[in-house]
């Protein structure tokens, strides 16, 4: 084990892939001279050679679709996009082609594309967004949020190794904020399994990436309040592991289901529907969701902070729910 | 709402519990008109007696459901059609021609009711099938009274674990928002072995509360070690449906009449709360000389001002609220292994229907806050609205301790059964002369005639001790011979 900060431990995965696999190879915008835009492929072009690292022109397209092709052809690319955001002109390759082209033709297409995401440093409408649930509409696509440094490395790992074309979020938000102990060996965590990050009795908060740790706070604000939250880490969206929600909510009866992404067709709704079609019988109250307005996210930090759901917020939330 | 179409009107859901009503009188005949909202009927169920407004105007078309006869919620009990569409029934006789208007349907009414002599059955009213009226009824035609002031929501899991258990999801007391039955409050519910219903004759097998539905009765019973015999008689049986009890013969002498759902509600919960609570009775002797001389000052003021009398019954009322402040575990509840205690006094009142055909407990909701006055006026209000039986279904729930009055006849003591899920029940008796040994100015015994009433408070001994008991009565007593006007 060593310490490791989220980021860090993204590195340290993709380098151990990249040690262990001559396949795996990473691409995107200044990530080879500069070490990419938030230094996660610091010193990769050093060890690797600038084959293995390469610094892509300014075209979302053409990382995806160059990716795309090598996967076809054997490779396993780790695509990484400057922002999240920046994905919608690779929309294209990643929807029509990398997620439909095992069904069309039985071709796997192993890529891997990195996607810090996420607000909460200003960054304004191009760089804070958090599209998770565009892409787990596709079916084709796997969607990966991981939100601790153990899981950002194990996942990684799973993905890079996976046949499928993987959406690796990467909340910026904890790239630096988050530090835990990591195991220095490779392994892999597992997609479609739960963590339950906090067990409790009263209510279950159902989350993903950074809203993972808001729950948290928010649960241990309310320590003090006797209501015991049970916090489920989903880690991974397509697949998610409906089992373990059912059973949380089996236990408590009451569920809340919390994503930084707007509201509207967030993931969140068809974690409730499935929650009131397959678990009905065992509820006590209504399903509640918290999530980001139907906005896009502001650039001003005030406004962004009503925009992005807060600690107090999501502590009033699982109140009024252990209320009801 | 002016009727278009014909209405149907159906068994209210009179509380959550209810699951069907008696109809105990009809108010309107067919061929009456009828105003939407004016009553049209009068139903009883185990929670309240109660009118059934009509949902529309018009005319009553059709009457499907006899007096006496209890149906199920949600049965369709009469048909109320617009203003000058012909009674169903109309048709038979080949009488009047054409009763358009409201007064040929008010004609038309002898011989419609001439006919009802012969006892029809219920389902099939008429001998020709009545024509369709012009639209099919209404469907949202649901008449207003159908307990909508309390109708506090079950949620799923709630509902599942009632009917698994066979709980009545109204005896559960809530702790939710709005008084709302949680999960928790009804698994506290079943585990503290609280008695259930018996809707489901076949899941009668254990007697106390088997935990969950489907685990098999131990056959404990069964001393013979390895016997191969199929099953202890005990567990075996399949118990007979009690449902359609044979009509037994009846004496010479004796007659019959069925048991009205109110009857059946009160055996059921006297029975229930004599297996539930360990009843004491304790009893004490309260010289009423100062509230007689207080009340014979007040009553003229508060009759003429407010048009209330202060009865003994709201001093005693009132200085029971002051008295329960200082005994929390009597205005309190066992709940689970919990106990339950309040800071507000929900005051259930018995109260006999003028019929004398049944008791029904109205609650008057935070006592705490009432003087004398306010007192007074509660339960002068409370008992008229259930002798006219204009009770609502939250006017009998949530209560937290309860009077019993019988002194009115002249009773001087009992033991009456607590009301469940209270914690004990106070009963007052008659204010009656008695000679009594005071003291005189000098420290001697003499004799005087003093106003003494007998007190008891029935308390459940799982809860309350008798010492405890004990100093509720000595300070209830202390409230009412120093009776202070004015601080009441």
């Amino acid at each position: 084990m060593s310490e490791m900060t989220y980021l860090q431990a993204i590195s340290d995965g993709l380098r151990q892939e990249m040690r262990r696999d001559k396949r795996v190879f990473v691409i995107g915008e200044d990530v080879g001279v500069y070490g990419g835009a938030f230094k996660v492929t610091l010193g990769f072009q050093e060890e690797f050679g600038p084959w293995r690292v390469i610094d892509a022109p300014l075209s979302e397209t053409a990382i995806v679709g160059g990716c795309t092709g090598a996967a076809i052809m054997g490779m396993r690319p780790v695509a990484e996009m400057q922002f999240a955001d920046f994905i919608s002109c690779a929309w294209d390759h990643l929807v029509t082609v990398a997620a439909k082209q095992r069904w069309r033709a039985g071709t796997p297409v192993p890529i891997t594309v990195r996607l810090p995401s996420g607000g909460g440093f200003s960054g304004g409408p191009f760089h804070s967004q958090n599209p998770e649930s565009s892409f787990a509409h596709i079916p084709g696509l796997k969607v990966i949020c991981p939100a601790t440094p153990e899981d950002a490395k194990g996942l990684l790992a799973t993905a890079i190794q996976d046949p499928n074309p993987c959406l690796y979020f990467e909340h910026k938000h904890l790239y630096r904020r988050l530090k835990a102990d990591v195991p220095e060996e490779r392994y892999e965590t597992p997609f479609g399994k739960a963590r339950i990050h906090r067990e409790g009795d009263d209510i279950s908060v159902i989350t993903w990436g950074a809203m993972v740790h808001t729950a948290d706070e928010a649960a241990q604000q309310l320590e003090g309040d006797g209501i015991s939250v049970e916090i489920l880490d989903l880690r991974t969206l397509i697949p998610w592991d409906k089992q373990a929600v059912l059973q949380s909510v089996s236990k408590t009866s009451k569920a809340l289901v919390l994503h930084e992404d707007t509201q509207t067709g967030g993931f969140g709704g068809e974690i409730a529907a499935t929650i009131a079609e397959e678990a009905f019988e065992e509820l006590d109250a209504p399903i509640k969701r918290i999530a980001a307005p139907d906005t896009p996210v502001p650039f001003s930090p005030a406004l962004e902070k009503a925009f992005i759901p807060q600690v107090d917020g999501v502590a009033k939330g699982i109140k009024e729910l252990a209320e009801y | 709402m002016a009727t278009t179409a014909a209405i149907d009107v159906v068994m209210p859901q009179m509380g959550v519990s209810v699951s069907e009503g008696t109809i105990t009188k009809w108010l309107k005949q067919e061929g009456d008109p009828i105003a939407a909202d004016e009553a049209l009927l009068e139903i009883s169920t185990d929670k309240v007696d109660t009118e059934v407004p009509s949902p529309g105007s018009g005319v009553v078309q059709q009457i499907l459901v006899q007096e006496g006869e209890t149906v199920e919620v949600g049965t369709k009990l009469a048909v109320i059609a617009p203003e000058g569409a012909a009674p169903a029934q109309e048709e038979a006789p080949a009488a009047p021609p054409e009763p358009a208007t409201q007064e040929a349907a008010a004609e038309a009414e002898a011989p419609s009711s001439s006919e009802g002599e012969t006892p029809a059955p219920a389902e099939a009213p008429a001998p020709a099938p009545p024509p369709e009226p012009v639209a099919p009824a209404a469907p949202d035609a649901v008449p207003d009274g159908d307990g909508g002031g309390d109708r506090t929501f079950v949620s799923p899991v709630v509902a599942r674990i009632a009917s698994e258990h066979g709980v009545d999801v109204g005896q559960v007391s809530g702790t939710g928002r709005g008084g709302r039955v949680t999960k928790k409050d009804i698994l506290a519910f079943v585990e503290s072995g609280a008695p259930q219903q018996q809707p489901q004759p076949e899941q009668q097998a254990a007697p106390a509360a088997p935990p969950p539905p489907q685990a098999p009765p131990e056959p404990a019973p069964a001393p013979a070690p390895a016997q191969p015999e199929p099953a202890p008689a005990a567990a075996a049986p399949a118990p007979q449906p009690q449902a359609a009890a044979p009509q037994p013969e009846s004496e010479p002498g004796e007659s019959y009449e069925p048991m009205s759902a109110m009857r059946r509600g009160i055996a059921e919960h006297m029975r229930r709360s004599l297996d539930t609570s360990a009843h004491v009775t304790s009893a004490i002797e309260v010289d009423m000389s100062r509230v007689v001389a207080i009340r014979a000052k007040l009553k003229k003021e508060y009759q003429q001002s407010y048009g209330v009398n202060p009865t003994y019954l709201a001093f005693v009322a009132r200085a029971t609220v002051e008295t329960l402040r200082d005994y929390p575990w009597i205005n309190g509840e066992l709940r689970g292994d919990q106990i339950v205690t309040r800071n507000y006094v929900n005051l259930g009142f018995a109260v006999e229907l003028t019929d004398g055909k049944g008791l029904i407990v109205p609650v008057v909701k935070h006592a705490e806050g009432l003087n004398l006055l306010g007192m007074a006026r509660g339960i002068s209000e409370i008992a008229a609205r259930a002798r006219d039986k204009k009770l609502l279904p939250d006017d009998v729930q949530g209560g937290t301790f309860t009077i019993t009055n019988p002194g009115g006849y002249g009773t001087f003591h009992g033991t009456p059964v607590i009301s469940q899920p209270q914690a004990a029940i106070l009963g007052t008796y008659a204010v009656v002369k008695r000679p009594w040994v005071i003291q005189d100015d000098r420290g001697g015994d003499v004799i005087a005639i003093r106003p003494i009433m007998n007190l008891t408070l029935t308390y459940d001994h799982r809860l309350v001790d008798g010492a405890l008991a004990g100093r509720f009565l000595r300070d209830l007593r202390e409230r009412l011979e120093t009776w202070d006007e004015t601080n009441y």
